[in-house]
């Protein structure tokens, strides 16, 4: 219900401050204007090694995520990233707030976009399409991602149990030896090319929201069993070269709170199209993939 | 030609001098002359050339010599490139350490590939504004000065040329600092000796780069081209960027300082031109000496300490456990989005008594 008022109030925001810069290059923005529906690829049903998002805490240690042998069911999956150019669209007609994108004319996909953004934009493309789109789980993205998934660079367990500071330091340290030059500008899309199932730009620079929450889960020490879970909504998982973990409102990966040594450089999304809206509503309910991978250990 | 009482008193300069008191008697430059006579190596901050903590003798002349460095530097994870202006080619200058009654003797140059007059005005002399008067220079020109440090403390230096160029060098990186130990070392409030095992240096930068229309920051071709929009962001007193050591994240990751449980490490923290508030996170300031000067007693116990724009305080800090510290400008704003953070890391055993964790994060219980 917050939520719903929240969004209702950046709807009315966002229609007041729709830059005339946005609208000159859109032109006359109209649904009309996207040309049919976006480019998607099939991902047949799959079997992947997947390491559940969390925070994950075993005799009350940190602990690695575990990692899970998951079937992700066939889906349909956007072939590029939303572009700035559509995204601005839906902006134009006040159904998302502007992005805090870098201006530029090329073809870019939309970055500077929070988890509410997207959801934003979802619920405006299934309408203007007349389809149901919505943000993919985690396990999807992963999925989607084949060899490019990053998941968790870096384990989070506890090294030695009498001192803490021992994986906060080994910790900090591989996160320094990680860090890259950033490279924050926008890419046309299809720059960083496709990955084996015909996916572009996926673990480019723009990292890509989920609907999956954060959740901090304790496990049995002994075999590994999910014991207590609770879960976060406020916060998502986005996928990409890394998993990163940002609150909902955020827009820049670097004032998010991600891994110290390699925050991610834009966060933008992509959206799967579900074939029937049972279906869609069904998996919508569900939510988080953490979830049925919990509930469905392999 | 010498009077016998001179020529007395230049063999007996150096076990005099070490006696007097600072504004005792004014020696001359036969007994100058006759002084032991050091040359020191700087180094680039946060680390500061090896030197004593304890004189183990008497007043020396200790020699210097820096280049000033006007260079592109990048400030910042995003290539924000700022015209910097340098002592020796680092921000903050390298650090000198001298004691109480030594005299500084500096060499200052300014390459002729430079392209504006540069001076040093250090806080820690007397007269001639500080030695900027006698140390102006233009490119192709170098100026030796020599000071007497009468006064024991962490003290800034910095560029100032004349007028509006005084504040533009400074924000462009041209400060440092001189630390003048008391003869015999710190000492506690009750005069017990205070030691430490390393000492870091950190000099924090308030930069002002000017935007462009759609927000973004400016690069410039030259020191001349950035000075009238930069003076203009600068006159807005709001810094883009309050860094430590030149730029945002300088003193972190790879460039973290390191330490370790048990050891003693004296953080000298100098600002040149605006306030500022250093606070170690999960740590304290166990003696500080906020205003820097070793004269006073140290206060005790501090969470965050003040430095008052155009001084450099010193904190020293026993490590009582190991992890990632946070050594910020406790200004958060500062410290997270404008780039005042820096890191420690520290290794040890952790201390359960001083902290532990009674209980993990979990679910909240139901009853």
């Amino acid at each position: 219900m917050h939520l719903h008022l929240y969004e209702a109030a950046i709807g009315v925001a966002a229609a007041l401050a729709v830059p005339a810069a946005i609208i000159g290059i859109s032109g006359e923005p109209r649904v009309g204007d996207l040309q049919g529906s976006a480019e998607t690829v099939e991902i047949a049903q799959t079997v992947i090694d997947y390491p559940l998002p969390g925070e994950f805490l075993a005799e009350g240690r940190p602990s690695a995520a575990p990692i899970v042998k998951k079937t992700a069911p066939a889906f349909r999956i956007m072939k590029h990233q939303v572009s700035l150019s559509d995204y601005n669209r839906c902006a134009a007609e006040s159904a998302c707030d502007p992005a805090d994108a870098t201006p530029t004319a090329a073809d870019v996909p939309v970055t500077g976009v929070s988890f509410l953004d997207a959801e934003a934009y979802a619920r405006w493309y299934s309408k203007a399409m007349g389809e149901t789109w919505r943000l993919p789980t985690a396990l999807e993205a992963a999925a989607a991602g084949g060899e490019r998934f990053g998941g968790e660079s870096f384990s989070a367990a506890a090294d030695d149990a009498a001192n803490p500071a021992v994986r906060w330091l080994r910790r900090y340290r591989e996160e320094a030896a990680a860090k890259r030059p950033a490279d924050p500008e926008p890419k046309p899309r299809g720059h960083y090319g496709p990955n084996s199932r015909g996916i572009e730009d996926f673990g480019g620079n723009v990292w890509e929201w989920t609907s999956t929450c954060h959740a901090r889960v304790t496990l049995n020490p002994a075999d590994g069993a999910v014991e207590t879970v609770t879960e976060n909504c406020g916060v998502h998982i986005l996928e990409g070269r890394h998993r990163a973990t940002m609150s909902n409102f955020v827009r820049d990966g670097k004032s998010g709170g991600c891994a110290v040594g390699t925050p991610p450089e834009n966060l933008g999304f992509r959206l799967v199209r579900d074939q029937d809206s049972i279906l869609a509503g069904t998996r919508s309910w569900i939510g988080s993939a953490f979830q049925s991978a919990v509930s469905d250990p392999a | 030609m010498f009077t016998r009482r001179q020529a007395l008193l230049g063999v007996a300069a150096a076990a005099m001098l070490a006696a007097m008191p600072p504004l005792a008697a004014a020696a001359n430059e036969a007994e100058i002359a006759a002084l032991v006579r050091e040359k020191v190596t700087l180094v680039a901050p946060p680390f500061v050339h090896a030197h004593e903590q304890v004189a183990s003798g008497g007043p020396k002349i200790v020699e210097f010599t820096m280049p000033i460095v006007e260079k592109q530097v990048a400030i910042d994870d995003e290539g924000t490139m700022l015209q910097a202006m340098t002592f020796n080619g680092s921000m903050p200058g390298p650090m000198m350490v001298v004691h109480e009654g030594d005299y500084v003797e500096l060499t200052l140059i300014n390459p002729e590939t430079n392209s504006m007059p540069h001076n040093i005005d250090f806080h820690a002399a007397t007269g001639a504004l500080g030695g900027g008067a006698l140390t102006l220079i233009n490119p192709g020109e170098q100026v030796k000065l020599r000071f007497k440090a009468t006064r024991s403390g962490t003290f800034v230096y910095h560029c100032a040329p004349e007028g509006a160029m005084i504040p533009w060098h400074v924000v462009s990186g041209m400060s440092g600092t001189i630390m003048v130990l008391p003869r015999d070392g710190l000492k506690n409030e009750k005069g017990e000796p205070l030691r430490y095992d390393q000492v870091f240096y950190i000099g924090e930068n308030d930069f002002y780069v000017p935007r462009d229309e759609e927000g973004n920051f400016k690069a410039y071709e030259s020191h001349g081209d950035s000075y009238a929009d930069t003076l203009e962001v600068m006159k807005g007193l709001i810094p883009t960027h309050v860094v430590f050591n030149g730029a945002k994240g300088a003193l972190t990751g790879d460039n973290a300082m390191k330490s370790k449980v048990g050891e003693t490490v004296l953080i000298v923290h100098s600002q040149a031109n605006r306030d500022t508030r250093p606070h170690l996170i999960g740590g304290h300031g166990d003696y500080v000496w906020e205003q820097g000067k070793f004269a006073n007693p140290p206060a005790k116990n501090l969470e965050t300490w003040f430095i008052r724009g155009g001084s450099a305080g010193a904190a020293l800090y026993t490590f009582l456990q190991p992890g990632v510290y946070a050594y910020v400008n406790h200004n958060l704003i500062e410290a997270v989005e404008l780039g005042a953070t820096a890191h420690f890391l520290v290794e040890g055993e952790w201390n359960d008594d001083l902290m532990k964790q009674v209980e993990a994060p979990g679910p909240i219980p139901v009853n």
